[in-house]
């Protein structure tokens, strides 16, 4: 016994000494240092805004529209403008994403050749740079075959293509998260495909789409890049009238004031991203909300 | 007895002609739905094509005047100047310049991060730490881009590190944008973590290892197809970001590797010429198509070796 582990012990003490005393412990704090670098910078990211822009925050600067002084400049047409966007964008995205989410997980045959395409089609979307959908709204929407033009239609029909692949892979969850008990049951009972997918998937489902709808949205207001690309005006006096306005938003009108090199304009900008950080809050505690409050633990 | 019989004497006697008039009334409606949830996951798949239609068409042109060498291999991009030249190096240098950085920042912070939430963390301060990493990922781009100009680039590397940098500079948007970047590598990454069964776990540690020698010599390597994919991805959104080096980096195209200079990536340049409300048909407006293929290729390879990396450790566990 002794003699053959004598051999082996070159190894194993070196093992256990590291074990315990230094080393792992040094891993732990570096791996906790990783943590809490990117929540300190987090926090002093939002301080840092507060402090510029809470002084400019009143309702003045809620209801006034874009100006060239300083002290007169508000947000509204901006505020309603996102409205718009994300209204626009809500109608396309939820029938859309739920049908094809639908499709894929209750009908479609993962062997067959064309839905993996859609599948991996829908992956890679997911992961365009945003700014190559300001250029697909761009030369399809605002200029090419359908010719909307800069408008509220063209910036909304972008976001809403953006932010499409969210949706779907999030209602797929959902649905895929519906116990299998559950159709064969409906199907026992004589119901067909789609009576099982409609009135118990679907139900089911709801709140784990609604959940995912809410984030797509909440991501597609930060969203500058393409709106910047799709033509967004930066210099708007008066309020959106429809769908076929020239629009600008909330996150066009920060970067149209970081751009100014006045300290005045940079701090209309942090006033801006004050109100767009409340909105996304705001958006992202009812998805929590939902998802507490009604996702079925099965 | 009466009501038991309704229903009961319906469905009996009912079948064999009942059965036959459903489905065959039925399957049609069921068909027909069946190709509208098709057709509306052929949305995407449209929106695929149309992307590379509307890249493809403009860029022809573009390449019909300036030959592809040019634009590939010139080293100087001034396509609005009276005397234009259309050589992408300076932006591919600045995208992989702020690309770098990112990078430098986010793998790191965010392999850490992971391993920590997926082997230390317990699953409460998990539930805590989780939704900060996202409200993270959630912050809209341009914010980060007025917190590198305004706060990063005079207060930290200006004052606090006496770097002689300009107010534009790729370093600070690249730092930045690493944070940005950083969730996104965590989260694959944690998800790949966690998706190793225990029992390598359980087999490392009843060997006597410690949780350190679990993390790094048996779960990292079970898991590494899923933390490939996490970087490559991360490496993707960070080529294809467009605020925070627009607001941040400047734009004026510079071929450097020097992190103090200012530069244009493409993303920056594609933004800044549209703004710019280049006239329809000019070269000018040519270029951002071309530049935007580019960037459209070169994240859809990208995209593609992780979307293939994820699919390989899925497929393992």
């Amino acid at each position: 016994m002794t003699t053959s582990t004598q051999p082996v012990p070159a190894a194993k003490p070196v093992l256990r000494s590291e074990g315990e005393p230094l080393a792992p412990r040094v891993f732990r704090l570096v791996l906790q240092a990783a943590i809490a670098l990117s929540i300190l910078v987090l926090l002093t990211l939002l301080i840092d805004v507060l402090m510029d822009g809470g002084s400019k925050l009143s309702m003045d600067f809620l209801t006034s529209p874009a100006s060239s002084t300083p002290a007169k400049a508000g947000i509204e047409p901006a505020i309603l403008g996102t409205l718009w966007l994300i209204a626009v964008a809500a109608v396309v995205i939820v029938p859309l994403g739920v049908a094809s989410a639908i499709y894929l997980e209750e009908y479609a045959d993962p062997d067959r050749w064309y839905n993996r395409v859609i599948e991996v089609n829908i992956q890679n979307l997911a992961a365009v740079p945003s700014i190559v959908y300001g250029i697909l709204g761009l030369a399809f929407l605002v200029r090419g075959p359908i010719e909307l033009g800069a408008t509220i239609m063209a910036g909304g029909l972008t976001l809403g293509l953006l932010v499409l692949p969210v949706v779907i892979i999030a209602a797929r969850e959902a649905i895929r998260s519906v116990p299998q008990a559950i159709r064969q049951g409906a199907l026992a009972l004589g119901a067909t495909k789609w009576q099982t997918t409609q009135r118990q998937v679907l139900p089911a489902a709801i709140p784990g789409i609604a959940t995912g709808v809410i984030l797509a949205l909440s991501r597609a207001i930060g969203e500058t890049a393409p709106l910047i690309v799709v033509g967004a005006a930066v210099f708007v006096t008066s309020n959106p009238s429809g769908l076929d306005s020239k629009f600008t938003a909330l996150p066009i009108q920060i970067f149209e004031w970081i751009s100014r090199p006045q300290e005045e304009f940079q701090l209309l900008a942090a006033a801006a991203i004050i109100v767009l950080l409340v909105i996304l809050v705001f958006m992202n505690s009812i998805a929590i909300f939902l998802r507490n409050r009604y996702q079925q633990k099965w | 007895m009466p009501s038991p019989t309704t229903p009961g004497g319906s469905s009996a006697g009912a079948p064999s002609t009942g059965s036959k008039l459903v489905s065959g009334r039925s399957r049609r409606g069921e068909h027909i739905i069946q190709w509208l949830l098709a057709a509306a996951a052929l949305v995407s798949v449209a929106t695929t094509l149309a992307i590379v239609v509307s890249l493809l068409a403009e860029t022809i042109l573009f390449l019909q005047k300036v030959p592809i060498t040019d634009f590939l291999f010139g080293t100087e991009w001034a396509p609005t100047f009276a005397d234009p030249s259309f050589g992408v190096l300076p932006l591919v240098a600045g995208t992989l310049l702020t690309t770098f950085l990112a990078i430098l920042v986010a793998v790191p912070l965010g392999l850490g991060a992971a391993i920590y939430l997926s082997e230390y963390a317990t699953p409460k301060v998990r539930k805590t730490l989780k939704p900060i990493l996202e409200l993270l990922a959630g912050i809209p781009t341009v914010v980060f881009g007025y917190f590198a100009l305004t706060f990063v680039t005079p207060l930290i590397l200006q004052d606090l590190l006496g770097l002689e940098v300009q107010g534009f500079n790729a370093l600070s948007a690249g730092l930045i944008m690493g944070f940005m970047v950083m969730p996104t590598i965590a989260s694959l990454a944690e998800d790949a973590m966690s998706s190793v069964p225990a029992a390598l776990r359980e087999g490392a540690y009843g060997l006597g290892a410690n949780r350190m020698q679990v993390s790094t010599r048996v779960v990292f390597p079970a898991a590494l197809s899923g933390i490939v994919a996490g970087v490559v991805l991360g490496i993707s959104r960070a080529v294809g970001e467009t605020m925070i080096v627009l607001v941040a980096a400047g734009s004026i195209p510079n071929l450097t590797a020097n992190p103090l200079d200012p530069v244009a990536t493409m993303t920056a340049f594609i933004a800044s010429i549209a703004k710019g409300d280049a006239a329809v048909g000019s070269v000018a407006y040519e270029t951002l198509f071309a530049v935007g293929m580019l960037l459209f290729v070169s994240t859809l390879i990208m995209n593609m070796i992780s979307i293939r990396f994820v699919r390989k450790f899925r497929q393992a566990y």
